[in-house]
């Protein structure tokens, strides 16, 4: 029976970073993986000759080489890399679509500032209060980061319109729990969209996982794939034993799992006295190959955050999906110095698992074809004309998201209840990842990192601080 | 070995932790934090490499003597004065 000193659960961002702190300080550690390829949440596959992205939009946090503040450089430090090694591509500019107004926003805060001061005259010194306060809240832990961050916002700014606005694209790249989000991550997403941006790897996800995982080995940890736990056997309130999905058996001294709250529970022995609730909030996501590049075509928007209706709703849609909001990622649409090999649109909307789950086999694919349709109208919108330009399409739904990530009804972004210092009620059994509570790119490394420094390489004393500094993406 | 050499490691130690940061100009006697905007994680990251290499312990209590290059090297000198240098 092989043993190691830490066995983490998922081999994505969250569990490789993890891995290359405790491989780089000399401990015996082993990623165990599911699937037949890395990256969980974020990552990627081959088409049609074509590589696509799975999750990644846009890289939130982002500064340029020579910052060291910020999320990205403290991350880069924590995991010895260059800045060059995720080769970060700015955005052009993004853009929040709401009926009759937009505002728009790069990686210069000023610029935002000034669309929303145009749009919402009477929310000028509002909104400023509002942007100075998140710069300087730092304290996680403290009273305000578990409140409604709706009600607090409400208490800086008054037109509800503008709330909406802001909300929309933290949601969609980030929130777990329906309607509304504590300040705390309402406040780290605000910087890492608004006050950091967006940027992209020329090559997509690739660039940063392929460079993860040469590091983890390099370092001497194991990676294995097609590596499923099946369960983990609990003596004396500690993982005793662990059963992979092929029978074999394997002990270590800690487990560090990205695998969720909910679904890494459901591979224990032992329950805790109070079961957590699954997420909710699942997505379709088009996407569309084009023999053109967007700009081209008249849209040099980089992402697009769109809302149709009166009130911004985010929740479980009753039907198999709800298009009157969403999210259109142009890839293309980056400062990049050369075009990337293909032009692509990716349309992400809120959906319903449970409606997808229940639909027959034989109505599925019907579904998923009209459900592409009716996201893809609404790229038509910004890109007059686009469709003729379609040389090849991919589509997931709610299913595909559970499939590929084992998260439970398909809930992208995990549990509404984060588990911030990532203990479980096991006394060596710990979270990192989604359901630790930071999400995207550059918060689930940065998870790993902390989950790995506090449980195991133990300095506890690093990482309150270092809550509050992480940044979300998608 | 000595203060020279003692230097040089934390030198070698920082240039692990921020390969983008050309350290050539970095001041012995300003605090490493203020110059190169280090956070706790990054002296802890000090500290455990101290402890790989060379399995020098530095208590918690004594983190604050790493604040700049001279007294990081005057708080090791004594501690690290019969280890050679790797």
């Amino acid at each position: 029976m092989s043993s190691y000193d830490t066995i983490i659960i998922g081999a994505g961002l969250s569990g490789l970073a993890a891995g290359i702190r405790l491989a780089h300080y000399d401990r015996r550690v082993c990623i165990l993986e599911r699937h037949t390829t890395i990256g969980g949440l974020n990552s990627f596959y081959r088409l049609g000759g074509r590589n696509f992205d799975v999750g990644l939009h846009a890289v939130t946090n982002y500064t340029p080489k020579g910052a060291r503040k910020g999320p990205l450089a403290r991350l880069l430090r924590q995991l010895r890399f260059r800045w060059e090694d995720f080769a970060l591509v700015p955005q052009i500019g993004s853009q929040i679509a709401f009926p009759g107004i937009s505002l728009n926003f790069t990686n210069d805060f000023e610029l935002f500032r000034s669309e929303v001061h145009q749009a919402f005259p009477a929310e000028r010194a509002n909104f400023d209060k509002l942007s100075a306060a998140i710069m300087d809240y730092d304290d996680l832990d403290g009273a305000l980061a578990s409140q409604s961050a709706r009600s607090i916002v409400t208490q800086w700014i008054r037109d509800p319109l503008l709330i909406d606005m802001l909300f929309c694209p933290l949601q969609y790249y980030g929130g777990a729990r329906e309607h509304d989000m504590d300040f705390g991550q309402f406040s780290i997403m605000f910087r890492s969209i608004f006050q950091e941006g967006f940027a992209r790897p020329w090559s997509g996800i690739r660039q940063i996982l392929k460079n993860l995982v040469r590091r983890f080995k390099e370092l001497g940890g194991e990676l294995r794939l097609r590596a499923g736990v099946q369960r983990m056997e609990v003596d004396d309130d500690r993982v005793s034993r662990i059963v992979l999905d092929d029978g074999s058996e394997i002990t270590a001294d800690r487990v560090l799992s990205s695998a969720g709250l909910v679904e890494t529970l459901a591979m224990v022995d032992q329950q805790p006295a109070r079961t957590p609730q699954p997420g909710q909030l699942s997505f379709v996501e088009g996407i569309a190959v084009l023999n053109e590049q967007p700009q081209k075509l008249g849209c040099d928007r980089s992402v697009i955050f769109f809302n149709d209706s009166d009130k911004f709703r985010w929740q479980k849609p009753d039907e198999l999906v709800d298009v009157t909001s969403g999210v259109v990622c142009l890839p293309n649409n980056f400062k990049f110095d050369r075009p990337l090999e293909d032009a692509m649109v990716r349309v992400t909307a809120l959906a319903n698992y449970d409606r997808w789950r229940l639909l027959p086999p034989v109505d599925y694919q019907a579904a998923k074809q009209a459900t592409y349709e009716r996201i893809m109208e609404i790229v038509g919108r910004f890109i007059p004309e686009y469709r003729a330009r379609t040389v090849a399409s991919d589509m997931f739904t709610p299913m595909t998201v559970e499939r590929f990530t084992g998260h439970a009804n398909g809930a992208i972004y995990g549990s509404p209840e984060k588990r911030r210092h990532g203990t479980t009620h096991l006394k060596n059994l710990f979270l990192c990842g989604t359901d630790q509570g930071f999400v995207g790119i550059i918060g689930a490394m940065f998870s790993g990192i902390m989950i790995a420094n506090r449980h195991v390489l133990g300095t506890v004393s690093t990482d309150l601080e270092q809550v509050a500094a992480v940044g979300v993406d998608f | 070995m000595g203060p020279a050499e003692i230097k040089e490691t934390i030198l070698d130690i920082l240039e692990g932790i921020a390969p983008d940061e050309d350290l050539s100009g970095l001041k012995d006697d300003v605090p490493l934090r203020e110059q190169l905007e280090l956070d706790s994680m990054d002296f802890l990251d000090i500290v455990m490499e101290l402890r790989k290499r060379y399995r020098v312990q530095i208590p918690e209590d004594d983190y604050l003597e790493l604040a700049t290059m001279n007294s990081t090297v005057n708080y090791l000198t004594p501690l690290m004065k019969d280890l050679e240098k790797v």
